[in-house]
């Protein structure tokens, strides 16, 4: 293999990579917060799309992305009121369910109101055939602006949960329920903070990445499936370890290329998932002590 | 007094039943027409014109009196593209609905799935999806609408030889679609003195094929891609190609023939080559070309009624259900008579060119049926060779 083509291999992998890491880090938050994963994160990617690529047509692109963000927040904040908040004590199982049935009502929602079509905002900077050179690997400026959003949410998250009464008071809520209880946290409100958090998250994403990508009412199952399973491969609830994860699955992908059909890039990150589920269920970055008091 | 007016509303009330009842009986009667469309799921880019062609045709007939003084009821049901779903309505729609007629389904696997049913049910299918297979072998009550792969293939390497194109690489999407398509282009590339030096599938839900772009370009040796898929990573392969910076000529199948793609694509789009039928570039055709009326027709009807572009997909479903109106109004209310009326047309002239049935062909296109178009500051112009 060339040194160029191992450069281009390597540029698309962390394209993809960075993709998946951005959702992954939004299953983390929920998972964090409430201990279940939220299979309806990649609606919130796909709402995000949605609605800023029709807002985009009444205003400019900063305002559109700001509005759809804003916009799908408040989304995941009423569904975790209408069909989370209220539930006595939930099983885990129960919990998911719910969101597996939330993902399906999103996606039938958006088939209704977008249609069938798939849509695109256009490219932040430049148009499709824009690319800017580094030696010999062509680029599009749409990929830095999707790495640039995955290093902004990871800092971002980390002063928030660090830095800021209502991050510390959902690590709280995380670390020990009961515990943050008798601390006078409100940990319901965490919860609900949580979900619009990850799908704020999710909207970001959703708008960088689908000049890239595009969006269709139904694109976001397959992202949920990838970012799930770099979430698994990190080791949940850890959003530093989701973004190597990430881009360790989408450079793997990418070189895969160059040995099966690229038709079997999809099982190359099921495989991974299944051998990680087996060999260390607790993830790359995980440690296992951590793991075992968790419920899931 | 209040016994009168009582007297009075009742008797109204009855009368008004009876000249209800009466004009529902001076109503011929209704012809039941189904139709197995993929309106939502991953094939709703076909299913979805061609459900909403086939309800605007029927709406038109039944404004106009109907045909032989019956009204057409079209029992549209969504497969979603499940096989398993279009065969449980094709024998809910034969057995239950006793429809003289079935239109549909959009994808090749379903259309696959529902030809014998509708051969035992003994009532005609016209299918809107693209292999051959469906039509060949033929069977007495399968027809198709949609111009064949062959014809495609064939349309694409004839522009190819006058391009001087020796050695392609294809990348096809997973789908029965690309599948279908890519085995055509292996098994006929030989016979145009052209090789294929490189021959991948890919994911149809794929997001990027930046790395199999780079796979490709890395071969010096490919003078021109042939993308066989549906979207959207039709749009993606072509950002892709022109990101790297590789400029060779990109075709792709009839599945680009909807101009949201190409502006799906964008600038990327420009130069991209496909065969696809009239319907696109009908302004550029001669006033004299026989099919130009219908196809003015066809596309200010159906942009008025859903703002939206028309597109080839609905098409196939204008043409489907349009030969089932011509052959209800020749064979009657029946689903023999129906099946040898459609057999019987010829010079029927509709969105995907000109259709005379056999009862050995029965698609009825020819090849000229498809043209080559490309995109040019982001419309659809006929492509003229060099």
């Amino acid at each position: 293999m060339s040194l160029d083509l191992f450069f281009q291999y390597l540029f698309a992998g962390i394209t993809y990579g960075s993709i998946y890491a951005i959702v992954a880090i939004g299953f983390n938050i929920i998972y964090n917060a409430t201990g279940i994963i939220n299979f309806a994160q990649g609606e919130f990617v796909m709402l995000g799309g949605m609605i800023s690529i029709t807002l985009h047509q009444f205003m400019p692109l900063p305002y559109a992305i700001a509005g759809a963000v804003a916009l799908t927040m408040v989304i995941g904040a009423l569904i975790e009121i209408l069909f989370i908040r209220w539930l006595e004590s939930p099983s885990v199982m129960r919990m998911v369910i719910i969101t597996i049935g939330i993902s399906i009502l999103l996606r039938e929602s958006a088939l209704h109101v977008w249609g069938e079509s798939i849509r695109s905002l256009p490219y932040f900077y430049g148009n499709e055939i824009t690319t800017f050179s580094l030696g010999s690997v062509h680029l599009s400026p749409q990929v830095l602006w999707v790495i640039a959003a995955c290093a902004l949410m990871v800092g971002g998250l980390s002063v928030f949960f660090k830095g800021t009464s209502w991050g510390r008071e959902m690590r709280a809520c995380a670390a020990n329920r009961t515990a943050a209880i008798l601390c006078g946290i409100n940990t319901r409100n965490m919860v609900t903070l949580s979900f619009m958090l990850s799908a704020g998250i999710g909207a970001l994403a959703g708008c960088v990445m689908s000049p890239i990508t595009y969006t269709q009412y139904d694109s976001g199952t397959s992202l949920a499936i990838k970012g799930f399973t770099v979430a698994i491969l990190g080791g949940l609830g850890n959003s530093m370890a989701a973004v190597a994860a990430g881009i360790l699955l989408g450079i793997l992908e990418a070189f895969s290329v160059s040995v099966v059909p690229l038709a079997f890039q999809d099982a190359i990150s099921i495989s991974i998932l299944l051998i990680i589920l087996f060999i260390k269920p607790h993830g790359l970055f995980g440690s296992s002590e951590a793991a075992r008091l968790k419920d899931f | 007094m209040k016994k009168g007016i009582k007297r009075i509303v009742v008797g109204c009330a009855v009368s008004c039943l009876l000249l209800a009842a009466s004009l529902h009986s001076a109503q011929a009667g209704t012809v039941k027409v189904g139709a197995i469309f993929a309106v939502t799921g991953p094939a709703s880019f076909l299913g979805g014109p061609e459900a909403r062609s086939a309800e605007m045709v029927v709406e038109k007939i039944n404004k106009a009196g109907g045909i032989n003084g019956d009204t057409i009821e079209l029992i549209i049901k969504d497969s979603a593209g499940s096989s398993e779903k279009a065969v449980s309505f094709a024998k809910q729609l034969i057995e239950e609905e006793k429809v003289v007629a079935i239109i549909g389904p959009s994808t090749s696997g379903e259309s696959m799935a529902v030809k014998k049913i509708a051969e035992e049910g003994k009532t005609v299918l016209i299918s809107c999806a693209a292999a051959e297979v469906i039509v060949d072998p033929v069977a007495s009550y399968v027809f198709k609408t949609p111009q064949k792969d062959s014809f495609a293939a064939q349309k694409i390497f004839e522009a190819m030889q006058r391009l001087k194109i020796s050695t392609i690489a294809i990348a096809a999407g997973n789908d029965g679609f690309g599948k279908a398509g890519k085995d055509q282009l292996e098994k006929m590339a030989p016979t145009f003195g052209i090789k294929v030096a490189a021959s991948e599938t890919y994911d149809s839900k794929a997001t990027d094929l930046s790395a199999l772009v780079a796979k490709l370009k890395a071969d010096a040796a490919i003078q021109a891609v042939i993308n066989w898929s549906v979207v959207p990573a039709q749009a993606i392969i072509a950002k892709n190609m022109r990101q790297a910076g590789w400029q060779v000529p990109l075709f792709q199948s009839h599945g680009f023939g909807n101009i949201k793609y190409a502006e799906a694509a964008g600038a990327a789009a420009e130069g991209i080559i496909f065969p696809c039928g009239r319907l696109l570039v009908v302004d550029s055709l001669a006033d004299t070309h026989p099919q130009k009326a219908l196809l003015l027709q066809y596309k200010s009807d159906y942009e008025a009624k859903y703002k939206e572009d028309a597109s080839a997909f609905g098409g196939y479903g204008y043409d489907a259900i349009n030969m089932v109106a011509a052959a209800i109004k020749q064979g009657g209310n029946d689903r023999a008579g129906v099946r040898d009326a459609v057999e019987g047309l010829k010079k029927f002239t509709g969105v995907g060119g000109i259709f005379s049935f056999t009862p050995q062909d029965h698609n009825g296109l020819d090849i000229d049926s498809f043209a080559m178009l490309t995109v040019k500051d982001g419309k659809f112009i006929p492509y003229q060779g060099q």
